[in-house]
């Protein structure tokens, strides 16, 4: 029945303009999607703030629907001063995991949108030495809202030394700056050993050094996605020149379950709490407030009590207690349903 | 006086020392108390045209100094362009500094000299660095350093100059040529591209070049060249070779053919391999080498015929007629004049 209703997976493509975004993504899943764009110029993109477009695609292989949606970021890094541009970016990932704590608080959750975004794909340029400011500020703002997968963008500008050195470069600084990326699940015992060579390799892999391109050129005979150059012709899919195949793998066959799960179970999750200790925090200090108004040793704040203050004042509090009880109303749904899952599991 | 030749005459490469009955074209003739369509057919050789030779040997003697500066984000390649160049090791990398330096939190301008040589001529080659530009999350103004130090050169000469007792040959520390690197991202110029070469267009020779031009397909190349002189020329920046000081109508179409094809994209390497029995500097790769100096390639050859076989001459003449000159206009406006180093009141402050 899952298979019938399809899937749905969000992307997010994050990092500054001129890094491949828009050809990988149309090389990794075979669209067109971004056709009809039309690339601005520095002076028009002055004035530009930092994007959240959206776009949608359904792709179906083998009876198995994917309702793909591609979140893309234009704007980003592209200003001379950058202060705070990934906020954003921050607060669409938090307005979807919002939009999803609403509907399923609500009363029809059979068909909830599930819009939070299950995987960030952030582009690291590859003419840097290594991780810029903008990348670490980018991903300390976003690695505990959302998976992020690091890439290595435009590799084709390196040698496989260059590659090498790189890679080793960034996963050093990663873990020197604590930002905590996308981890692949560990393997489980019992798995054969090519499984696990293959999982151990996809680990070493980080960041991906890829390479995109929108065009069909004839090598050795074939036809394959690539590049063409005056000094040699590069294969999108060939292993030995960049791992594309291995990010696809990972993305579309191997691990979108897995991505989905840890944004259901540790980011979203995390906002939950965040949220609800914020609603608990706010509850609390009206009760303070209160208690210094009435002078009342009650907990919860009964409206119908006289008061010494005026109208105004009076029809304030009494608002404000509404409000307050029903996020006590929604805070005990909560708590039942939270009931009710662990239950379940 | 400055090592600077004289602008009246302009030597023009590989003259024939020895012809006679020769009518000069153009008004470079010495003197000119002849027509100004030039000059009247020599009834005997005299040997004036051996001024070149003697230009030529003098310059062997004294050498001269060339300043370059390179200014672009960090990784762009800008060191390896640089020791590519010149063919040896210039750049701040190779004097000492670790490839994995951490990146300054304002920008830095740091000078380091070598003495080439070269067919008996010595140069003085200053490569200026600007580690740090662009490198910030916020780059706000992040080109005033170097526009401080572009114009402390201009102010150290003019002080200089302004001396009652001058030195024979005062040492010319003025950036000649800066080399303004563009991040290959195919799509066009950033507002950070546009905003430095915006303000320092007028007080030095700006020659933009797209950087790591191997990670474009030629056809991906000329868009995007094609695009940035687009943008360029909306933006009012007017790139060395400036229109404005053509000469003539040689010099026009000469530099016409230049402007066309800039910014120039480049690939620098310190790397030689074998390439059809030949060592070439190149970058290896997966699927093929790419050779720096292969016209079908990438334009470093073109580059650097430009800037030193073609232009290095006139980039230090642009920078002491025109913008240096400019400078000092502008200061001796200013304040009512500048003061001179010893007291003599009445001969300088009339400036």
């Amino acid at each position: 029945k899952s298979v019938k209703k399809g899937f749905d997976f969000t992307l997010m493509v994050a990092g500054e303009s001129g890094l491949g975004k828009s050809t990988l993504v149309n090389s990794l899943f075979l669209t067109d999607l971004y056709k009809d764009r039309k690339l601005l110029n520095a002076e028009e993109r002055i004035m530009q703030t930092v994007e959240i477009t959206k776009h949608t695609v359904d792709i179906e292989e083998k009876g198995v629907k994917l309702k793909l949606t591609i979140v893309d970021t234009p704007g980003f890094g592209d200003a001379v001063n950058n202060t705070e541009c990934w906020k954003s970016v921050a607060d669409y990932i938090d307005q979807q995991f919002e939009q999803y704590f609403r509907d399923e608080s609500g009363l029809n959750r059979k068909n909830i949108q599930d819009n939070r975004v299950h995987c960030c794909l952030y582009f690291i340029s590859p003419f840097g030495h290594g991780l810029r400011p903008l990348d670490v500020e980018f991903m300390k703002a976003l690695h505990e809202k959302v998976n992020i997968v690091p890439v290595l963008a435009k590799a084709d500008t390196l040698t496989p030394s260059e590659v090498k050195k790189k890679k080793m470069k960034i996963r050093e600084e990663i873990e020197q700056y604590g930002i905590k990326i996308y981890q692949f699940p560990d393997c489980d015992s019992d798995e054969d050993e090519d499984f696990k060579q293959q999982d151990s390799e996809l680990k070493e892999s980080i960041p991906f050094a890829v390479i995109g391109s929108n065009t069909v050129v004839e090598a050795k005979g074939k036809r394959v996605r690539g590049r063409l150059y005056p000094w040699g012709i590069v294969e999108v899919e060939n292993s030995a020149h960049c791992d594309f195949v291995k990010l696809r793998n990972m993305l579309v066959r191997t691990h979108m379950q897995d991505l989905k799960d840890v944004t259901r179970e540790t980011h979203y999750e995390n906002y939950r709490a965040q949220c609800i200790q914020s609603m608990t925090r706010m509850v609390v200090k009206e009760r303070n407030r209160n208690k210094l108004t009435r002078e009342s040793g009650t907990d919860f704040p009964i409206p119908a009590m006289p008061r010494m203050a005026d109208n105004e004042t009076e029809k304030l509090i009494r608002e404000k207690d509404e409000e307050l009880r029903r996020m006590q109303e929604m805070l005990q749904r909560i708590q039942d349903q939270m009931h009710t899952q662990k239950e379940a599991y | 006086m400055s090592d600077v030749v004289p602008p009246e005459v302009r030597p023009k490469p590989a003259v024939p020392a020895n012809s006679h009955n020769v009518a000069h074209n153009g008004g470079h003739g010495l003197g000119g108390s002849h027509s100004s369509s030039g000059g009247s057919t020599l009834l005997g050789y005299i040997g004036i045209d051996t001024i070149i030779e003697q230009m030529r040997k003098k310059t062997m003697k004294t050498g001269f100094d060339f300043n370059i500066m390179v200014v672009g984000n960090s990784g762009l390649g800008k060191s390896t362009l640089v020791n590519t160049l010149f063919k040896s090791q210039v750049s701040r990398r190779s004097a000492g500094w670790a490839r994995d330096e951490k990146i300054p939190k304002t920008v830095e301008v740091k000078a380091v000299s070598h003495v080439l040589e070269e067919g008996g001529v010595k140069m003085k080659l200053t490569v200026i660095d600007t580690p740090g530009f662009g490198d910030q999350i916020n780059n706000d103004n992040c080109w005033e350093p170097i526009s401080k130090y572009i114009n402390e050169q201009y102010e150290k000469f003019l002080k200089e100059e302004v001396n009652i007792t001058r030195k024979k040959r005062i040492p010319d520390t003025r950036v000649h040529c800066c080399l303004y690197f563009i991040s290959p991202t195919g799509h066009s110029l950033r507002q950070l591209d546009v905003e430095f070469m915006k303000r320092l267009s007028h007080s030095v020779n700006i020659i933009p070049v797209i950087a790591k031009a191997d990670t474009m397909t030629i056809e991906e190349r000329q868009e995007f060249k094609q695009r940035v002189r687009k943008e360029l020329e909306m933006g009012g920046i007017e790139f060395y070779p400036q229109k404005e000081f053509d000469e003539d109508m040689e010099d026009k179409n000469d530099n016409d053919k230049i402007r066309e094809a800039m910014p120039f994209a480049v690939v620098g390497s310190d790397k030689e391999y074998q390439v059809n029995g030949k060592r070439v500097l190149g970058r290896k790769t997966q699927w093929g080498i790419v050779e720096v100096e292969n016209p079908n390639h990438c334009e470093f050859a073109q580059l650097r015929d430009f800037l030193i076989r073609s232009h290095l001459q006139d980039l230090k003449e642009v920078t002491h007629n025109i913008h240096y000159e400019s400078y000092r206009a502008k200061r001796l406006n200013e304040n009512g004049g500048l003061h001179p180093i010893s007291c003599n009141d009445t001969q300088e402050s009339n400036l």
